[in-house]
């Protein structure tokens, strides 16, 4: 029996993009040596999200409860339920992933692949036993994993991985957190929320990197007073295991070193690139696709974190459904331009589209438009004063180029600005648009009307 | 890769140029910045320079003809590289050639299956006059409506076929096919319904250069869609060539080059225009666009043709700064020189046949301005003085032909009068 797809990998690109194959009314396969939705529902942007919501409350009960007229006299939390609990989350949206897969008639293998040829995928289970599948296309997301530090090998214990931080009991006492991107800021702010003492290093000059540097600077000056060691501009020169821990010594304007109970390394991701083919991979390790996602060997396509950054799952998401239209249709898949991006710390960051810097690299004239927290009503009535809106528009049509919030739900309120990029709205369609009174959401356009002289309430 | 050189897009107005000369032979040695080839705009010569370094592999135009904007016109190997096997030349930049080649590309992807039929395109032509709501992004009709690109006749690659920005810039990249295939009312060049053929032996037939073409359609276009009037005066211009002899004097003595005549004229419309700004404007369509500086136009003839060169916020320039700047520029069209930031953007013209011995004329609009200023010889004839004497006197007509839809008679009248005022009282526009 023969496959239309078989698709390797069962993370955001492999079971969306073999869910939306059998849409088409396809065969498919989905070989996963571990449990569905992969890294980001197992180990990443789930369960994560689960221990922030906890971290988000925790911080919230103890430093604002007077403000907001609660008082507890005996605030406690049980560090093994909060870990229990995100593990539960990825559980129950892993079975809801193969529930999907059965949905929709999609084999679900659970082995490990490798690719001998084009148009066959060999299929190891746990029990060693090995059977060969054979396909018309495979479709590689295979993805990513955390990316080591070389000379500080993580060992489960002192040295540890994203992975490892999210089951980590018992809790640290301190914790030094080695790279400022999404994922190392996320468990800065939830260590440091139930009182781990975390010093954040960062080899580039602000936190989060890729942000608008204004957005980034915000959320610094946010975090430190929360009581996170931010060291940026600094690099990790010498490291070393200690009975009780780790050493790091640090490298910026002057040699620090550090101790803790353990290390997190957050420095990025490596690919994973499946065995046997010879596919042609960039600098870097990551497939080298073609217009249509397909690789080097005719009838291997590659989607997600394989085939290189951004590592998003969203990304990830949308670039298996463009593969798997394009693969089964003569219309030619879209390549990523615009994607949103989302911190959930508190304040949480989230953006879409070009930063100030990048606008400013690219030679594009733009008008600014900005609106604080502080000025909008139901900001204030939730007690979430702090951060703000900014937004980027091209000169002289005024279409929006790029957004960034930072504060209270800027991940739900980025989603507006997607649309508006991809629609290719200027400022007037966004200024006409009537935004609901009280919400978050008049900040936006709050901000449109700033770049243009028109905000109502600054 | 193998690099594949087209015809540049060298000035706002050019739809196709001709490739006068290759100064690079097939098998030459290419740099950044060497001289490929010299090409002849609508407005001027111009030198091709190289992007990219490599060898010169092909040329699939030879000197002297003319090509599209966007046509191959020869193909640039790297070191190592070979000629790749579909290298021959195609039609200009077409959509329609785009869209044939896709789908061989899109079959090479994807040999090891057989694609299905492509899916339906959603429809999104829909006929300008049927009312039919067309699908395009709040951008893309910004960009249209600025370039006059109609989006009833575009394909959409946004979502759902939406028309996106990039679509619309394409659109007016790739214009002369669009013109072509969307018939106005007026035709830029329309010829004579049987075209004159040469009757005797003397007769010469000449082939029209890219200026030849830009004059005959332009103007064409000015005369028959610009509501024209006209106005014209009779200026003294004793006052004016008395200055200009005591300024010429010193001049002289310090060896410094002599003013002309024109150069008062233009220094006088630069000073007018900024005194009477509702000349110095365009129509936009459902706007006027009144400038916010005068930048003059000045009409030069060189041997086949005329441009006109531009003089940057005139009103601004002294008489000995305008003077210098107008030699310069005049020499630089002759010997077809000019870039086309010389040349474009120009807010009002100044024409003056006055070295001609024609004593008035009306010259014709060169849009998007709405005003043009036609000037004649000085010329000496009996005039009554204040004393009601008749007496030698020397005078000069100004005539200027007005866009009616921006300039109206009065202000066209203001206009004018401003200029009499400065010509006649010289002294008030060096102040």
């Amino acid at each position: 029996m023969k496959y239309d797809l078989i698709v390797v990998g069962g993370g955001p690109a492999g079971y969306v993009g073999a869910i939306r194959a059998a849409q088409l009314g396809k065969r498919v396969a989905c070989v996963e040596k571990e449990r569905a939705g992969g890294t980001c529902l197992n180990w990443g942007c789930i369960p994560t999200k689960s221990l922030l919501r906890n971290a988000e409350l925790y911080h919230l009960l103890r430093h604002r409860a007077s403000d907001l007229g609660f008082r507890f006299d005996n605030l406690a939390f049980d560090w093994s339920k909060i870990i229990a609990r995100s593990r539960a989350v990825s559980d129950k949206l892993a079975s809801g992933v193969e529930f999907l897969f059965r949905k929709h008639k999609i084999d679900n293998i659970k082995a490990t692949a490798s690719i001998p040829e084009a148009g066959r995928v060999a299929c190891k289970g746990a029990d060693g036993k090995e059977q060969i599948l054979e396909a018309d296309s495979i479709l590689v997301a295979t993805g990513a994993t955390s990316r080591p530090m070389p000379g500080l090998p993580v060992n489960g214990k002192t040295v540890i991985d994203s992975h490892y931080a999210m089951i980590i009991d018992p809790q640290p006492k301190r914790i030094i957190i080695i790279g400022a991107g999404a994922i190392g800021v996320e468990f800065a702010y939830f260590f440091n929320a139930f009182g781990t003492e975390v010093t954040l290093i960062e080899m580039l000059p602000n936190v989060l990197p890729v942000e608008d540097t204004e957005i980034s600077v915000a959320l610094e000056r946010a975090l430190t007073k929360q009581g996170i060691k931010i060291l940026t501009n600094s690099k990790v020169t010498e490291t070393s295991t200690t009975k009780s821990g780790v050493r790091v010594t640090v490298e910026s304007k002057e040699k620090q070193t550090f101790e803790a109970d353990c290390a997190l390394v957050a420095i990025g991701v490596s690919p994973l690139v499946p065995a046997k083919v010879s596919l042609k991979l960039d600098q870097k390790g990551f497939i080298q696709i073609d217009d249509r996602y397909q690789t080097n060997v005719p009838g291997v396509y590659a989607a997600g974190d394989i085939i290189g950054p951004p590592w998003l799952a969203h990304v990830a998401m949308w670039e298996a459904i463009q593969t798997v239209n394009g693969i089964f249709s003569a219309a030619t898949p879209k390549r990523l331009k615009t994607f949103p991006g989302c911190t959930y710390c508190q304040p949480q960051v989230a953006s879409v589209g070009l930063t100030e810097r990048a606008a400013k690299e690219k030679g594009i004239k733009f008008k600014v438009g900005k609106f604080p927290f502080l000025a909008n009503g139901k900001a204030l009535a939730a007690g979430e004063p702090d951060g703000f809106v900014k937004l980027l528009f091209g000169e002289p049509h005024g279409e929006i180029i790029g957004a960034h919030i930072i504060g209270a739900e800027a991940t739900e309120l980025i989603a507006e600005l997607g649309l508006a990029i991809n629609l290719e709205a200027t400022h007037e369609e966004l200024e006409e648009t009537i935004h609901a009174h009280p919400t978050l959401s008049e900040a936006v356009h709050e901000a449109v009307g700033n770049a243009f002289g028109l905000a109502i309430h600054i | 890769m193998p690099i594949t050189i087209e015809m540049p897009k060298l000035s706002d107005t050019m739809t196709e140029g001709t490739l006068l000369r290759w100064v690079k032979k097939v098998g030459d040695t290419v740099a950044v910045g060497d001289v490929l080839a010299e090409v002849e705009t609508d407005k001027a010569t111009m030198e091709m320079e190289a992007f990219d370094e490599g060898t010169l592999s092909e040329v699939y135009v030879n000197d002297g003809q003319t090509v599209q904007v966007g046509q191959k016109l020869a193909l640039l190997l790297g070191a190592g590289e070979s000629k790749p096997a579909d290298s021959k030349p195609s039609a200009p930049a077409s959509k329609q050639s785009d869209a044939q080649k896709k789908p061989d590309t899109e079959k090479k992807a994807s040999q090891t299956k057989q694609p299905e039929p492509p899916a339906p395109q959603p429809i999104k032509t829909t006929d300008g006059e049927s009312g039919q709501r067309v699908k395009a992004s709040p951008l893309a009709r910004k960009v249209a409506a600025e370039l006059g690109v109609q989006l009833e006749t575009l394909p959409g690659s946004g979502p759902g076929g939406r028309i996106v920005r990039d679509d619309v810039v394409s659109a007016h990249e790739n214009r002369a096919q669009t013109v072509a295939e969307t018939p106005k009312p007026v035709a830029p060049a329309a010829p004579a319904l049987v075209p004159p053929q040469p009757v005797s032996q003397q007769d010469v037939q000449i082939q029209l250069g890219g200026m030849r073409r830009t004059i005959a359609a332009r103007l064409l276009e000015a005369k028959t869609t610009i509501p024209h009037f006209y106005l014209q005066a009779e200026i003294d211009a004793e006052p004016l060539v008395q200055l200009r002899q005591q300024l010429n004097t010193v001049n002289e003595a310090a060896g410094l080059p002599k003013f002309t005549i024109n150069d008062f004229i233009i220094k006088a419309t630069a000073v007018a225009a900024a005194h009477v700004p509702k000349a110095n404007a365009s129509f936009a369509g459902d706007t006027i666009v009144q400038y916010g500086s005068v930048q003059l136009a000045c009409a030069v003839a060189i041997d086949d043709g005329l441009v006109t060169p531009v003089i940057r916020d005139a009103q601004t320039k002294t008489l000995s700064q305008i003077s210098t700047e107008v030699k310069d520029l005049a020499a630089k069209a002759r010997s077809k020189k000019l870039k086309p930031e010389q040349y474009q953007g120009g807010t009002i013209t100044v024409s003056n046949l006055g070295s001609y011995g024609v004593d008035q004329f009306f010259a014709i609009i060169n849009p998007p301005q709405s005003l043009i200023v036609s000037v004649g010889a000085i010329l000496k004839k009996p005039v009554v003085n204040a004393a009601g004497a008749v007496v030698p006197g020397q005078r000069i007509v100004l005539a200027l032909s007005c866009d009616h839809r921006v300039v109206d008679g009065a202000i066209g009248a203001q206009f004018l009068a401003e200029l009499k005022r400065l010509l006649e009282t010289p002294a008030l526009m060096l102040v």
